[in-house]
């Protein structure tokens, strides 16, 4: 092919007496024609890299210059915020803390108020069912004394009677005996002294 | 290759007839071998680029973590630490048009089945050198204005018999030597790189076909040579897109350069 294309040339070369020429030129003569199409590639390349290739790579890394930069920022921020939201924490947490020891306190000292409320009312209770008892015993005996005065008066009196052999019943005057006699019963025992019955026993 | 065809008796090693490859027509107009490499990494270039742009994430996924890695080295490593910060924005899609496009079509110098370095042809480095010698002239000339850019050309505080050789010397440096030897530089290295390559290949071809007894044996080291360059040509593809663009970048970052 080479050879066919190189006898192809010598016979031009022979004819015109140019075809030659470029085969045996010097190599720093350019060709005219690869000349141009260096030219026309280089120009539409460039176009198209002026054009479309550059700005769409400048773009984009403009694009990612914001991102990194906005990344930081955010970064930066949630930081912060992470930050802001530890001391919250821990204040709440303080303040928690604040709060359960304040509320033990207070139930330990509601606790020891119940304490003495429960042993006040109880030791009131007590007073008051031994006070209670004291009345009824005393009005038991009460009783018993009103009740035994008055059979020991009539008793008396029924006795004196059949001793003396008179009866008193009507007597104006032996009330005023009984009584005076149970007076000194009285008398007596609270002195404990010689029961010495006026001669009426 | 026509030599290898012809070698049958006697090696021709390779020259630069070897890189004029016509494939349809002839003449100053024919449509060449590295013409169809040049607009296929173009369209190879405008068509991934394209796809990979349209939906980019702030996360990238791995095809444009792997973009984001060769932008990042043009547009930071280049562009913004020697044009400057304030100044370097306009310039990236022109940096990153070179540095793809140069690297890719070095890198075709090496990846089968095209194997052939389209810079290799003079006439694309020159394409691409006239383009950063285009874009700065007029950036100096639209920053200082056209008074301003030539008298910027000499260092102030010279004797005033100096100023006339310095201007005539550093407009010949801007207007004609920076473009020539950018242009010079890639093609040169793209070229002889690829002759190295060539004579690797076609001696041990040759050795190997026509070589008597032992000397067959040669044609290893040879083929071993060969893979060796190959690998180091992919770092001399990459280093040459880099310093296109780095010394592009200094010549606009001059323009903003205050004082010369």
């Amino acid at each position: 092919m080479g050879a066919i294309d190189n006898a192809a040339d010598v016979l031009a070369a022979a004819e015109t007496g140019e075809g030659g020429f470029w085969e045996d030129a010097y190599p720093v003569i350019p060709h005219p024609g690869e000349l141009i199409v260096g030219i026309i590639s280089f120009a539409i390349l460039y176009f198209l890299y002026k054009k479309y290739v550059v700005p769409r790579l400048e773009a984009m890394l403009a694009e990612r210059q914001r991102t990194i930069e906005g990344g930081i920022e955010r970064a930066e921020a949630m930081q912060a915020e992470a930050k802001a939201s530890l001391e919250q924490y821990r204040a709440q947490l303080a303040e928690a803390r604040n709060e359960a020891a304040q509320i033990r306190d207070q139930a330990r000292a509601e606790g020891q108020q119940i304490l003495e409320e429960m042993r006040a009312q109880a030791q009131e209770e007590s007073a008051r069912i031994v006070a209670r008892g004291g009345e009824q015993i005393a009005a038991a005996r009460q009783q018993v004394i009103n009740e035994l005065r008055g059979q020991i008066g009539a008793l008396a009196v029924d006795l004196a009677g059949r001793v003396v052999g008179e009866s008193l019943a009507d007597d104006a005057r032996r009330n005023g005996t009984v009584d005076r006699f149970l007076d000194q019963l009285d008398g007596m025992s609270g002195s404990s002294a010689v029961p010495v019955p006026e001669g009426t026993r | 290759m026509t030599t290898v065809v012809s070698a049958a008796e006697e090696f021709v090693p390779p020259s630069a007839p070897d890189f004029w490859q016509p494939l349809v027509g002839e003449g100053a107009f024919a449509i060449t071998r590295s013409m169809i490499v040049m607009v296929l990494v173009t369209i190879g270039l405008a068509v991934v680029m394209m796809l990979v742009t349209r939906r980019l994430a702030v996360v990238p996924g791995r095809g444009q973590f792997r973009l984001e890695g060769v932008y990042g080295l043009v547009r930071n490593s280049i562009g913004r630490d020697i044009i400057g910060t304030d100044h370097f924005r306009p310039y990236v899609p022109l940096l990153f048009t070179l540095f793809t496009l140069i690297l890719l079509n070095n890198l075709m110098g090496i990846i089968p089945p095209v194997q052939f370095p389209t810079m290799s042809r003079i006439g694309f480095p020159l394409a691409l050198a006239l383009g950063v010698y285009v874009v700065y002239l007029v950036a100096g000339v639209r920053r200082r204005g056209l008074g301003g850019f030539l008298k910027n050309l000499v260092p102030s505080g010279l004797p005033f018999w100096v100023v006339p050789v310095v201007f005539v010397l550093e407009l010949v440096t801007f207007l004609v030597t920076r473009p020539v030897t950018l242009t010079l530089r890639l093609f040169g290295n793209m070229f002889a790189g690829h002759i190295l390559l060539l004579l690797f290949a076609l001696g041990g071809e040759y050795l190997l076909l026509n070589g008597e007894g032992l000397l067959k044996l040669v044609s290893i080291p040879a083929f071993l040579m060969f893979i060796l360059f190959s690998a180091f040509e992919i770092l001399i593809a990459f280093l040459q897109a880099y310093v296109f663009i780095l010394l592009a970048s200094v010549y606009i970052a001059e323009v903003y350069a205050d004082d010369h």
